[in-house]
């Protein structure tokens, strides 16, 4: 649709502008990329440009010295483990606000909501003694409960948006059959809810590989930590290599680029309907 | 009777798992920090009651007073540049068809990146020796020659740049989606009437995308409370205190000197101050600002 008519010369002003504001978007991205690959004695000579010539060799230095094999692994676990937790208990709660309707279900929804607000500092470390009590220091599991119960209130309120939208005939010719409540989550809400747990998993996955607060104050063995913090400090190890951690950058940001590239509407509608800090 | 209570019941068994995470996670601690406020506990020894000794510590604070300063600076900061570049870049979006989504695509992309990854990009970005204050530098501007997070003057301003240039495509977004919800015949009625481009924005665009963009504010307001990571990775509050926010003053409290007392009275007033802002926009809705 068009909301104003513009004529072309006005166009040419428009495209301007986009593409200025764009450039500033990308180019320090596309430069991050570019140093990824310049070898370091570049550095000095040609600081801003594309490499003379291309040195892939950063990134293997970069995944030895970085023990990132290890690292992403890290990563990957606390992804997952937050995945299964947070979507299967996000879902159950989804279902009953959206299909159950209990009575009272209203002051859970008000308990979410307020619960969503709060800002981390003002637990955080309230939480970090309560761990230690616990002994999830220092633990993936320990992170992940934490992880699961942040992003919680937004899968919650996400799934239960498109459960509610599901035509009850289904439901009642289940119920005839004499499917009980769970069988209801499982074998109909579930399967056919399936596009609202891709969306919630991408953006709740998102959050747990960026996440660095709670990454930074739970997780402070050398080897388990995630790649957000371990990041922060291989930049300050390694702080004139550029190369190396550009190169560090870059494979942090790719997964997360090539799974945009295939879901960008997914993310984008995702990430502003929950309003979600990034 | 039973097997009635009992049905109840399960819808709240479907619940219950989500609830006690959160709970656990977020709630307990909270009413934890609440209740630390008000004593003097350095994570070890015995605790004592201290009443409200804390909260007045705190406005002898010079360093909090800076905190609370810097806070302010950063919401206004972020209420008045992201949300004007991002309105007229969504306006503009509107106009054109070629390549619309390309550009938004782009806009966006930066939202996606982690707090670490952003810091490093403008590290590198404003760096003496390669950055651009060094390009400029050799054309003969010299008006970033050092880097911006190192100097007093600058360092708060030059981490609100980063932080906002990851954020303002998200406006950019939730903006052009509220101008699409826009009636078309608006348009058509203003351009019988012969309004400018600025009359439309004016008068039809930004009163009809209204709950959006008070919805925009509210989130930049509580947002703007915790923001922590952008300064603790480029700046760690300094130098000299010239870019401490509250979560960084709270965050050295707790974890550096151990103050749990100190440290939760910060947290409580940051909860206090944001549970304030909701109400105030609660209320300005049932005033009948729809947001």
């Amino acid at each position: 649709m068009i909301v104003a008519k513009y004529r072309k010369q006005e166009l040419v002003v428009n495209y301007t502008i986009l593409t200025f504001l764009a450039l500033i978007a990308l180019l320090p991205i596309l430069l991050l990329f570019f140093n990824s690959i310049k070898p370091q004695e570049e550095f000095g000579v040609n600081a801003l440009g594309f490499p003379k010539t291309i040195r892939f060799a950063n990134f293997l230095d970069a995944w030895e010295l970085g023990n990132y094999a290890q690292i992403f692994l890290n990563s990957f676990q606390l992804v997952i483990g937050t995945l299964i937790i947070c979507l299967l208990f996000s879902g159950l709660a989804a279902f009953s606000l959206a299909r159950l309707k209990p009575k009272g279900a209203m002051i859970f929804a008000i308990y979410l909501l307020v619960g969503i607000s709060i800002p981390a500092q003002m637990f955080i470390l309230p939480l970090f003694l309560l761990w230690k009590n616990l002994n999830l220091i220092d633990t993936h599991i320990g992170l992940i409960i934490i992880y699961s119960g942040l992003n919680a209130p937004f899968a919650t309120f996400l799934i239960r948006s498109y459960m509610i939208q599901l035509p009850e005939e289904l439901f009642d010719a289940a119920r005839i059959d004499g499917a009980n409540p769970f069988q209801l989550f499982a074998k109909i809400a579930v399967p056919l809810s399936w596009p609202v747990f891709l969306t919630a998993g991408l953006i709740v996955g998102l959050a747990v590989w960026n996440e660095f607060l709670f990454a930074l104050t739970f997780m402070q063995d050398e080897n388990s930590k995630p790649i957000s913090t371990i990041l922060f400090a291989f930049s300050t190890r390694f702080e004139n290599n550029w190369g190396l951690v550009s190169a560090s950058a870059v494979m942090m940001v790719a997964p997360v680029a090539i799974l945009f590239m295939i879901f960008q509407r997914r993310f984008i509608a995702g990430l502003t309907s929950g309003g979600l800090k990034g | 009777m039973i097997i009635l209570t009992k049905k109840a019941w399960i819808a709240w068994y479907f619940i219950i798992p989500a609830f006690l995470l959160h709970f656990m996670v977020v709630a307990v601690p909270s009413m934890l920090s609440l209740a630390l406020s008000l004593t003097d506990w350095n994570g070890f020894g015995k605790i004592n009651y201290i009443g409200f000794e804390n909260f007045f510590e705190l406005f002898d604070d010079r360093v909090f007073k800076k905190a609370v300063k810097h806070n302010i600076i950063w919401t206004f900061i972020f209420l008045t540049i992201p949300i004007t570049v991002a309105l007229a870049c969504a306006y503009l979006l509107t106009g054109i068809k070629k390549g619309q989504l390309i550009y938004r695509l782009i806009f966006f992309f930066p939202y996606m990146l982690a707090s670490i990854i952003s810091c490093q990009i403008w590290k590198y970005m404003f760096h003496p020796l390669h950055g651009i204050g060094a390009w400029l530098s050799e054309k003969g501007y010299d008006f970033l020659v050092a880097s911006p997070f190192t100097m007093k003057e600058t360092s708060l301003y030059a981490v609100a740049w980063v932080d906002g240039w990851h954020f303002w495509g998200f406006l950019v977004v939730i903006y052009i989606t509220g101008m699409y919800q826009v009636d078309n015949s608006l348009y058509e009625a203003a351009d019988i009437e012969g309004a400018t481009k600025w009359q439309k924005f004016r008068y039809i665009t930004l009163p009809m995308i209204r709950p959006v963009f008070v919805f925009t504010l509210m989130i930049i307001i509580i947002w703007s409370v915790p923001t922590f990571d952008y300064i603790y990775i480029l700046t760690q509050g300094g130098p000299a205190y010239s870019s401490e926010v509250l979560a960084n003053h709270l965050y050295s409290q707790a974890f550096e000197r151990f103050k749990v007392g100190y440290a939760s009275a910060i947290g409580t007033l940051m909860f206090i101050y944001v549970i304030f802002i909701i109400c105030i926009f609660g209320i300005l809705q049932k005033l009948g600002w729809e947001i």
